[in-house]
């Protein structure tokens, strides 16, 4: 069989999403985003809402995410998108409205916009990724950050005296009258990866469908931050944050 | 203007915001309570227009929410405003900066009250700084509209929104107290319909509202971390601004023909000064006014054209004497300039001022 006679349309199992652009992305080798970029962009292009959708970018790593994901994007200040949103929801309620958002940005400096918009039951969907450290500025401690844990901010382990506890951010929202779908995935295995689509597909249908507001939690890896390896990095997500942020769907009203 | 009698009111000026904002078409007010302007959040609670023109009225969780749902709205090309008073407008400095950087526009409105930190309840022009130097961080400017009426309150929602979307950049409304507690006749504005998406889409093709296939995505923000970049960023923002000072310096003047002393006052602060100036010049002293309408841009040119006629310039604010610097600057030297205010919630009186003009002869 000659390569021609292989590369033909009908025996296409696989392309890029069309939403994903061709820009190199910034993140580290290894990184959770990049994975999650490209569940975003193929979902909203199976869903055909390209030019319905309006997503808000945070301050952190994925600061840059509007030059990968191909549709109109508004960048918020550190912490605001779930404001935002609530804004450009309310302004356009048949749009496909969504944050990204990293655990400092959320869980720590946009606490209360984010327990707000929730609360309210704002049509939305934020995608909060959980890698328990602040990246972009350089390892520090985040809200997550696990008990023990090093950061350049607490290099000597997180200790409760000192530091508090890390944040079960996703259960206060499921707690909320507010949120009507709120779970937390990972995208470490392949399985992983298709449950986290199908949740991420799952809130926007729910957003879009007006039952209030999606909360996606992706408990993900730093490798650079956590100085391992992006392999090492899986196998310590799994023995360290999954026992303290478990896996699964915290809150499902759409059943 | 229609003026059919029902529009013709007597309100308070918090009031007439909130009524020109449901008459001028606007898209959405977004707010959190603060003394002395709670009755625009309230107006509009009240007058529920989400049932009439569509506008969305919400209570955030805090001024930083207020702002930035203010910047969401405003980023996909809807009118969308907040109001504040001092402490809270502070807060909403880091919003107003963004909204400055990312280029979208927005209204807000702040009715002041006396500061620092908690300070008073009563009215104040303490603001002024933080209004015309931008407030929050970097190089930029906010187009700041100072009404000295409740008619000026109801007309100046549409004119701010109108000068926000002309130029892409925030526009405060700077008021106090006296303006938004103060209850005046007034004429309300004819009733403007909402824009249509397609309008929207027309005036904003900058707007992030879904990336349609005849364009490339439309990203709304203030990062750019190449320098060569961010300062061709930086200095096409200060053209816009050169061109907003050229083009949209706006003030009134009053008997400054024959005047042998200026005032300059803005806001509350020149309806006082206007009595005051009636006093004088039944006593025969020659004193004119001008009053800023637009604090940023700032009428420098006129100034510097009365300076070479009066004697003396004496700035009126109900401050420590924030806007005389702005006269100095227009000044150069060409005649003194002094200031007058009162601060801690208490106004001038006509009198203080006629007893300041009185040290000056």
């Amino acid at each position: 069989m000659k390569r021609e006679d292989i590369i033909r349309p009908e025996h296409l199992v696989y392309e890029k999403p069309s939403l994903l652009n061709d820009t190199p992305m910034h993140y580290c080798p290894g990184c959770s985003h990049g994975m999650v970029h490209k569940l975003v962009a193929e979902i909203i292009e199976e869903m055909g809402m390209t030019d319905k959708t309006i997503a808000i970018s945070p301050v952190g790593c994925a600061v840059f995410a509007y030059n990968y994901i191909d549709v109109d994007w508004i960048e918020a200040a550190h912490g605001r998108a779930p404001a935002i949103a609530t804004a450009t929801k309310r302004m356009w309620p048949d749009r496909l409205v969504f944050t990204y958002q990293g655990d400092g940005d959320l869980a720590c400096i946009g606490t209360a916009e984010t327990i707000h918009a929730l609360n309210r039951g704002e049509n939305i969907t934020i995608i909060f990724i959980n890698n328990a450290i602040y990246g972009m500025t350089g390892g520090q401690m985040a809200p997550t950050t696990l008990m023990g844990m090093k950061t350049a901010t607490c290099p000597y382990g997180r200790q409760a005296d000192l530091h508090g506890f890390p944040l079960k951010f996703t259960e206060i929202a499921a707690s909320l009258e507010g949120t009507a779908y709120v779970t937390r995935q990972a995208v470490h295995t392949v399985a992983a990866i298709r449950r986290t689509k199908a949740a991420i597909r799952k809130a926007f249908e729910t957003s879009l469908q007006g039952r209030g507001s999606s909360l996606v939690e992706v408990v993900s890896t730093c490798n650079a931050g956590w100085k391992l390896s992006p392999v090492e990095a899986n196998k310590w997500m799994e023995e360290n944050m999954f026992p303290y942020y478990k896996l699964g769907d915290l809150k499902d009203n759409t059943i | 203007m229609n003026k059919n009698s029902e529009d013709i009111v007597l309100m308070k000026g918090n009031e007439a915001i909130a009524h020109a904002a449901i008459r001028c078409g606007c898209d959405g007010y977004f707010g959190y309570p603060i003394t002395p302007q709670s009755e625009i959040i309230e107006t509009l609670a009240l007058e529920k227009p989400w049932e009439t023109t569509g506008m969305v009225v919400l209570q955030a969780e805090s001024e930083l929410a207020s702002i930035n749902m203010v910047y969401g709205g405003g980023a996909t090309g809807k009118r969308v405003m907040t109001s504040s008073s001092s402490p809270g407008v502070a807060l909403m400095q880091e919003g107003i900066t963004y909204m400055a950087g990312a280029e979208i526009p927005g209204v807000i409105v702040n009715v002041q009250r006396g500061g620092p930190g908690l300070g008073t309840i009563q009215p104040s022009q303490g603001d002024y700084n933080q209004s015309t130097r931008g407030g929050g961080n970097g190089d930029y400017n906010v187009i700041v509209l100072a009404p000295a009426s409740v008619q000026e309150m109801a007309d100046f929602v549409d004119l701010a929104f109108t000068l926000s979307f002309r130029y892409r950049n925030p526009a405060i409304i700077l008021s106090d107290g006296v303006i938004g507690q103060m209850m005046e006749r007034v004429v309300l504005p004819p009733f403007k319909p909402r824009r249509t998406e397609e309008q929207i889409k027309a005036e904003c093709p900058w707007a992030a509202l879904g990336r349609t296939k005849d364009r490339p995505r439309n990203v709304l923000t203030s990062l750019e971390l190449d320098p060569g970049k961010q300062e061709e960023v930086n200095l096409r923002l200060q053209r816009k601004y050169a061109e907003i000072k050229a083009r949209e310096v706006r003030y009134e003047e009053y008997l400054t023909e024959d005047a042998e002393y200026l005032i300059v006052a803005f806001g509350s602060a020149a309806r006082i000064a206007q009595k005051s100036i009636e006093d004088c010049r039944r006593q025969g002293i020659k004193v004119g006014l001008l009053r800023p309408i637009t604090l940023w841009p700032f009428p420098t040119e006129r100034i510097k054209q009365l300076a070479e006629q009066v004697k003396h310039i004496l700035a009126v604010e109900i401050n420590a004497g924030q806007m005389v610097n702005d006269i100095r600057l227009a000044v150069e030297g060409r005649t003194p300039v002094s200031h007058y205010g009162r601060m801690g919630g208490i106004l001038p009186t006509p009198d203080d001022i006629n007893n300041q003009i009185n040290t000056l002869l």
